[in-house]
């Protein structure tokens, strides 16, 4: 089969799975459809390899193929193919989303066991990885638009999918809404382009983007902010981060989906795929790189004070895309990518544990309540610090490796990215210091009480049917917590995509140690050929610096974490005294949410308030009456010429004929 | 003869047929008073198209008796229903229709 052929059938396989769940749903019994699902995805996993090994058998320098199965508009010169796009990246991409989507979709066969929606769950997941896989298969600018918008929905489904929980459909829109915006910017973009090159298929804008625009010519800088919106609002990047907390609201396994294989890795993808256009323009580069920097800085800080465990996660979620951002905006375009593959690993490994711990706990998710995990549950206690030690960088994990080459390359091109250089490995030490609060306040010490219950009887403890964020009784029939408890780690599904994820976030850095293996950099090279960075990276021995230091910082990190948190627990108390302030400062995350109520929310709602009060009293309704009641006395005035009487309407005919006669006999003359 | 009489001619019966659309009242008369004027129209029409010396004319007159049959039709129509509902026959009465 063809390379095009391949990529075709990654696309089909989810499509079909989420179609079939879909229209059977009622037929289908609730464990087929999630077989149904799991398989879809395998087999588009599969098919991915497939495309690997046929664009492998490609000669280096024509490994990429473009194929579209028909026009979808045409004219004149112009065309839209529903086309798709194959190169190193791209399948890179289909792999590492499909791949960890599979494990995905084999922990979620048996979490969401016991949940009433379980078809719909599966149905809406499949979609999820079919539109993430046209975002990333995208042939041309509308197709990426497509997959873009697909994604958003996906998310809104996903995330509002305990539709009965009011702060569930809220975080739904407010992902939505955010979402949408970014999209407008992405869509500005694609006009701009096509405005200025007269295509969109990406091999024409590519090809013609440095005879059209001038170097950082304001032209393309427009066009690369336009994109940077889409990007920053798809990967919660600052100003547009605060719905991805919110998106907790979703089933942890979707909180896996979205931020380990899809949805937050697509503004990385975007800047990658479109690395011409930002080489052209060096300041959108650098503006997209330090909204990186403070965006990791940020959330990081953020993750070290809120106590729900998922939210956690989802803010160094951001802090992680952070350094992606810096990476494929300084020019070190493999190092990001190879970062977004190991955080994908970690990532989803992190929340299923952490899916794992809540589920033991009852759906408590916040951590002052979590206490002596390392006896209840030993597997997920395992995979949990492995998570962590990859996270935070530790010597040897995969996060040690793709992490610190990003802040390697900073340090490299020198300049004013020594600043991004330090930025970057403060925050290496704060990663280190939230990735182990997490571990060293849920696994050891005396077991709390579900921890106890676990042990004593082997079972989960019952769920209360409370909203965890209002405290709210739920509907249990279609909310979580099902009428049943439900397994926490013991399902062997779990635990074999825990497993896989653990080994993966061990030692899948080993693929690209500087000087050794470096099989991430050399695959993604005939993408980046054209790159000005192409030739440009650090020594062997200066990769190795790096490592050394960054290794460093990471222990630091986890060794401040231990001591604040096993040592002496009562300092953290302390410096909270100590730092009211401040710990209020990042406890609120950063006023975030205000800041964007402030700037968005309150302006728009005086915008609709003006628009009702003033501007549809006086200008809307005063037209209308006015038109209307013109009408009105002019069908008086004309009423009273009705008498009904045929002689008398004979007799304003003659005159008038006689009227127009004598006119044209008088003109004649 | 003079061509120019014919166009007297049909003025004149045009004129009758106005005055009886305008004066009378019984619907009958006024459809006859109708056809009057029609003819006239007609009887212009052709004399005109010999003036000219060409066949148009004759051809618009065709369009005219076709016009006036179905003008006919209805009006006659309307009449046998003012007669089935035992309305008297007077275009004066009947002014439902008024805006």
């Amino acid at each position: 089969m063809t390379l095009a052929t391949w990529g075709w059938l990654v696309l089909l396989f989810p499509l079909v799975g989420s179609i079939l769940i879909g229209l059977l749903f009622r037929v289908l019994a609730p464990r087929a459809a999630g077989a149904v699902g799991t398989v879809a995805i395998l087999a588009s996993f599969i098919c991915g390899i497939g495309a690997l090994f046929a664009l492998q058998a490609e000669p280096e320098g024509s490994r990429h193929v473009a194929s579209s199965l028909w026009t979808y508009a045409s004219g004149g010169d112009f065309r839209i193919d529903l086309g798709i796009y194959l190169d190193p990246l791209s399948v890179f991409m289909v792999l590492v989303v499909t791949g960890v989507s599979s494990l995905i979709h084999i922990y979620s066969f048996s979490y969401m066991q016991s949940d009433e929606g379980y078809r719909r769950f599966f149905s809406y997941l499949n979609f999820f990885v079919f539109s993430m896989l046209v975002l990333v298969l995208a042939g041309n600018f509308v197709m990426l638009i497509l997959g873009w918008a697909l994604v958003g929905f996906s998310s809104y489904a996903l995330i509002s999918y305990w539709y009965r929980r009011g702060t569930a459909t809220a975080a739904g829109m407010k992902a939505f809404v955010i979402n949408v915006l970014g999209d407008v910017g992405l869509y500005i973009a694609a006009i701009l382009i096509f405005a200025q090159v007269g295509a969109i298929d990406y091999g024409t804008v590519f090809a013609q983007a440095p005879d059209t625009f001038a170097n950082n010519s304001w032209a393309i800088n427009a066009i690369c902010l336009c994109l940077l919106v889409g990007a920053f609002a798809k990967s919660a990047q600052m100003p547009f981060h605060t719905w991805l907390a919110d998106a907790m609201e979703g089933p942890t396994p979707v909180s896996s989906l979205i931020h380990a294989a899809t949805m937050v890795t697509a503004g990385v993808y975007l800047i990658a795929r479109c690395h011409p256009l930002f080489e052209l323009a060096p300041t959108s580069a650098d503006v997209a790189a330090f909204v990186g920097l403070a965006t990791l800085l940020i959330s990081g800080t953020i993750a070290l004070a809120v106590t729900d465990l998922k939210r956690i996660i989802a803010y160094s979620t951001m802090s992680q895309i952070g350094y992606m951002f810096v990476g494929v905006s300084i020019g070190a375009y493999s190092a990001g990518l190879f970062h977004l593959m190991t955080h994908a690993f970690f990532k989803a490994l992190l929340f299923m544990a952490a899916g794992s711990v809540i589920a033991a706990m009852g759906n408590i998710q916040n951590i002052d309540r979590m206490r002596g995990f390392r006896k209840a549950l030993p597997f997920t206690a395992a995979v949990l610090v492995i998570g962590s030690l990859a996270l935070a960088g530790f010597p040897g994990t995969s996060g040690w490796f793709s992490k610190d080459e990003i802040i390697d390359f900073a340090h490299f091109r020198g300049g004013m990215y020594d600043v991004m250089w330090i930025g970057m490995l403060v925050g290496a030490f704060i990663t280190g210091v939230y990735s182990f609060r997490i571990v060293f306040r849920i696994l050891p010490g005396r077991a709390c009480d579900e921890a106890k219950h676990l042990i004593e009887t082997g079972h989960v403890v019952h769920g209360d049917p409370v909203n965890p964020l209002t405290g709210e009784q739920e509907d249990s029939e279609v909310g979580y917590p099902g009428p049943e408890h439900h397994v926490a780690e013991q399902a062997p599904g779990m635990k074999i995509a825990m497993g896989v994820l653990a080994l993966l976030a061990l030692i899948g850095g080993l693929v690209q140690i500087p000087g050794v293996t470096e099989v991430i950099s050399n695959f993604l090279a005939p993408t980046f050929a054209d790159s000005h960075f192409a030739h440009l990276h650090p020594s062997t021995g200066e990769a190795w610096t790096g490592l050394v230091i960054g290794g460093v910082i990471s222990i630091a990190g986890i060794l401040t974490a231990w001591l604040l948190y096993v040592r002496s627990p009562e300092v953290p108390a302390r410096l909270i005294q100590r730092f009211t302030p401040l710990y209020t400062l990042f406890v609120n995350k950063w006023y975030g949410d205000e800041l964007v109520d402030w700037l968005v929310v309150k302006p728009a709602q005086g915008i609709g308030r003006f628009f009702n009060n003033v501007f549809e009293r006086f200008v809307i309704n005063g037209a209308t009456a006015g038109v209307s009641g013109l009408t009105r006395s002019a069908g008086a005035a004309v009423r009273e010429l009705q008498s009904g009487m045929i002689r008398g309407y004979a007799v304003v005919m003659l005159f008038g004929i006689v009227g127009i006669v004598i006119y044209f006999l008088i003109r004649s003359i | 003869m003079n061509l120019e009489w014919y166009l007297v001619l049909s003025a004149l019966l045009f004129a009758i047929g106005i005055i009886g659309v305008m004066v009378r009242r019984n619907p009958v008369v006024i459809l006859l008073c109708l056809e009057l004027m029609l003819s006239a129209g007609a009887l212009a029409l052709l004399t005109f198209s010999r003036m000219l010396g060409n066949q148009d004319g004759q051809v618009f007159v065709l369009i005219v008796l076709v016009v006036a049959a179905a003008e006919v039709v209805v009006g006659l129509g309307l009449v046998v229903a003012m007669f089935r509902r035992r309305l008297p026959l007077d275009v004066d009465e009947m002014k439902e229709l008024k805006g």
